[in-house]
């Protein structure tokens, strides 16, 4: 496995933060809450409620007026600030990838600063491109307007874990990608940080974000007041106040949903055909009340569905005959996410796939509902 | 042109007020029929090349080279053609003035909005009134800029001429000036010469906002 | 025409002309000694000042007069200027005065352009170095300086055209250099002469153009070359104001 892990994650705790810019009111007031090693913080709150200071306080790119913030117990403002930022990843929502600099070379950007071998930088560039999705290969030695969106913002989370931080700071990082390919950034950071095990300070004013990718959640009142600070299954079961209820939204039913990710439910499992395969062969594995083949390339990908009727005929299978329009879905996207994906899609079954987008399984519309009704409200 | 001497001779400047300001008015019209000749050259010919965009290139190009050559280099190829005359400067000055002219036309009709140009010819605008009507109008602050640009360089290198006795300040500080060891038509030579491009700059400023009040304050700047 | 054309042919193939204290190695080499020192003076000067404005924000005032001034006075008064400054001061005639001319000339397109090149530099991408964890230095070395260069090379490429087409009026400072041949050629009206001195200076100046064309591939980062401009015919809208 991948040594993406942190040598050991650190707690980080906040005393009585309080940030004032000038005369103004303050845009931090009297914040305290702890952070317990290896978990994921959502900071959430509308705009102007400070989440994003806050969270360069860690990083002393913002000071406090006063109060106190701790990293493992060491108080950050005794560090030098520039050693400190170095131990800290940082992921913002326009990524900031250095344009002069290839993709190899934005993601070897800390270890460089940390003067470290050059063979080792050289390694651990692959290893996290690798660990991203990106194959080294193709993408070490692009530059960064070659690169869409979301592929970019896969290099700035690389380039956040290259030098194994213990804390990793996230400001709207997937803010800039379309829903689809945030959803799908979303689950890949999650499978990242199950390997990790960083403690992560996460930034977003989306509530469904938040309750997807939290451990805890901390919302935030405009003003920089610190209103609820629980899990998202308390929070949504028990919002502290109105605020709070206002803020999580009237569907707290169905945002439940998003407590929950696909890869928690028994998946069904289709038939597969492989292309190429003769149709006398499938035809023979087909049960009596079976409707539907999926059809799948070499690598047990997804190309559609193939209906009894196609099977009729003699000869191979082509590519060309599958019918698509399931919704490809991964073990971690929530629930919410993937019923929204299959009432949206022509097929209400969706297939999902695992990092390779290997078939895995498939999930239907039913089996989701099934656990609203379980679910105690 | 020694230590005791004081920095200006008042008492030359007192003398010579009729010349300096005959030079400087010189100084002017050169600059205004250079950029003016300029003009009647750049527009036609930007707007040949956007109907043949293969002729882009060449033009800029073309343009672009003549621009690289320094002015007394400019100067030296023309006086066996037209010798030490006002026509010499006049030529090279145009020739300056036509890379700044036809880029910032030519950027300024590009930078148009696609959907504008389309809304009008959408409305029924012919090519030649949606080119008067709307393209020209908008394309203002950035031609306006370069004319700007060109007239500023222009003082500038008007004064080169004066190495060949036709550049209106030029002369003065140039043959009144260095050839005769004498600071003051120098330095009232370059206050002048100074005094006109921010003039000039700040006037054309003052038109190009008077005429496209639509632009705003922070109008392109080249 | 092609008599003149001729007698030109004359002037570049006459062995007089190869050698001696009048020769055209010489003179290219005085002209390209006083553009290489007046630019290499200006930078001396520019390219720190341009690094402290631009890093810290601070002395922006500098710039603007500087480049404002670069585009009122025309460059044939600053050289008249610099004239009486060089021998009140006993430096004398002739190379000096023409050197604190071409010096003096650089420095605002190069200040410029640094300038502005650093202050262009998006917010987000300091934000990303320092958050990384770059001390101010490593920033300026780093990302900074990097993104600023086809700026900068810019700059430096507009003053040492100009420094070169000022650099031939410099003769009538009694200076060397090519414009020699161009302004004793007016005085003698010796026609073959002074268009020779022009193709020489003019071949200089397309040799620098180009020197500084390759300059640019080179040293930009591939990552930036798309943003460096069209052509590259003229990289800065300042082109030569102040003449030359």
């Amino acid at each position: 496995m991948i040594s993406a892990a942190a040598p050991t994650a650190s707690a980080v705790s906040f005393e009585h933060v309080e940030k004032r810019y000038g005369a103004g009111p303050p845009a931090v007031r009297d914040l305290s809450l702890t952070v317990p090693a290896g978990e994921i913080c959502v900071l959430v709150g509308p705009s102007g409620c400070g989440k994003t200071t806050t969270m360069r306080m860690v990083n002393r790119l913002v000071e406090p007026t006063s109060g106190r913030v701790l990293i493992d117990d060491q108080d950050v403002a005794g560090l030098p600030a520039v050693e400190l930022r170095r131990r800290i990843g940082y992921v913002i929502q326009q990524v900031g990838l250095f344009p002069h600099l290839t993709i190899g070379q934005n993601v070897a950007v800390v270890p460089n600063l940390l003067r470290w071998a050059k063979a080792d930088v050289a390694e651990r560039v692959d290893e996290l491109l690798l660990l991203v999705g990106l194959d080294p290969e193709t993408y070490r030695d692009r530059y960064p307007a070659a690169l869409s969106g979301g592929e970019r913002q896969r290099v700035g989370v690389a380039r956040a874990l290259a030098a194994r931080p213990s804390v990793l700071l996230m400001d709207e990082p997937f803010g800039a990608v379309d829903p689809i390919r945030r959803e799908r950034l979303q689950n890949e950071f999650l499978r990242i940080q199950d390997e990790l095990g960083a403690t992560v300070i996460f930034v977003t004013h989306d509530v469904d974000e938040a309750i997807k990718m939290a451990d805890r959640i901390a919302i935030l009142d405009v003003g920089g007041a610190l209103t609820q600070y629980d899990t998202p299954n308390a929070i949504l079961s028990a919002p502290a106040s109105p605020f709070v209820e206002q803020f999580v939204g009237a569907d707290r039913g169905l945002k439940r949903l998003s407590l929950s990710r696909v890869g928690d439910l028994p998946l069904d499992q289709p038939l597969l055909a492989r292309v190429g395969e003769q149709r006398a062969a499938v035809r023979a594995r087909l049960p009596d009340d079976g409707a539907f083949v999926l059809l799948t390339d070499g690598q047990r990908r997804p190309l559609g569905w193939l209906s009894r009727e196609a099977l009729n005929a003699d000869g191979p299978l082509s590519d060309t005959e599958a019918v698509p329009g399931s919704a490809l879905l991964q073990p971690e996207s929530t629930l919410r996410d993937a019923l929204s994906a299959l009432l949206a899609a022509d097929v209400q079954s969706g297939v999902v796939v695992d990092a390779h987008d290997a078939v895995l399984g498939t999930i239907s519309v039913d089996a989701i509902s099934a656990t609203l009704r379980v679910d105690p409200a | 042109m020694t230590p005791d001497q004081p920095i200006i001779d008042w008492a030359w400047v007192g003398r010579n007020l009729d010349l300096l300001l005959e030079k400087t008015g010189e100084h002017a019209l050169i600059t205004v029929l250079s950029v003016l000749i300029g003009l009647a050259i750049a527009i036609p010919l930007t707007i040949t090349v956007r109907r043949w965009r293969p002729l882009v290139g060449p033009v800029l190009g073309f343009t672009g080279a003549l621009y690289v050559i320094p002015s007394l280099a400019l100067f030296a190829f023309l006086i066996p053609i037209t010798g030490l005359s006002l026509t010499t400067t006049l030529i090279a000055m145009v020739g300056y003035t036509l890379l700044i002219l036809i880029r910032n036309t030519l950027a300024g009709l590009d930078g148009v909005t696609p959907e504008l140009v389309d809304v009008a010819t959408g409305l029924g605008y012919g090519p030649g009134q949606r080119l008067w009507r709307i393209e020209a109008p908008l394309a203002l602050p950035v031609i306006m800029a370069g004319i700007r640009l060109a007239t500023v360089s222009t003082i500038g290198l008007v004064a080169v001429a004066g190495i060949i006795g036709q550049g209106g300040l030029g002369d003065v500080i140039i043959n009144l000036g260095i050839h005769a060891f004498f600071a003051t038509p120098i330095i009232i030579g370059t206050i002048l010469a100074a005094t006109l491009a921010l003039a000039a700059d700040a006037g054309l400023l003052a038109l190009q906002r008077a005429l496209s009040p639509w632009a705003g304050r922070r109008a392109v700047d080249g | 025409m092609i008599a003149f054309l001729g007698e030109l042919g004359a002037w570049f193939t006459d062995p007089a002309h190869w050698t001696g204290n009048d020769s055209i190695p010489l003179r290219l080499g005085e002209h390209i000694g006083l553009s290489v020192g007046g630019l290499g003076l200006a930078m001396l000067v520019a390219i720190p000042l341009g690094l402290f404005i631009g890093h810290t924000g601070r002395g922006t005032a500098v710039v603007v007069s500087a480049s404002t001034i670069g585009r009122a006075i025309p460059s044939v008064a600053i050289l008249g200027l610099a004239f009486p400054v060089t021998l009140t001061l006993g430096w004398g005639l002739g190379v000096p005065p023409t050197l604190l001319a071409l010096m003096i000339l650089a420095i605002p397109p190069i200040l410029t352009n640094l300038y502005v090149g650093l202050r262009e530099v998006d917010p987000e991408l300091r934000d990303a170095a320092t958050g990384s964890g770059m001390s101010g230095r490593q920033l300026l070395r780093r990302v900074e300086w990097p993104l600023a260069l086809p700026l900068v090379l810019a700059g430096m490429r507009t003053a040492a055209v100009t420094v070169v087409a000022t650099a031939t009026i410099g003769a009538i400072l009694s200076t060397g250099g090519l414009g020699r041949y161009i302004i004793d050629g007016i005085a003698q009206q010796d026609y073959p002469k002074m268009v020779a001195g022009a193709v020489l200076v003019m071949l200089l100046a397309f040799a620098v153009e180009g020197l500084f064309a390759i300059i640019q591939r080179r040293a930009v980062s591939p990552g930036l070359q798309r943003q460096a401009g069209p052509g590259g015919v003229l990289a800065t809208p300042e082109g030569r104001a102040g003449g030359g």
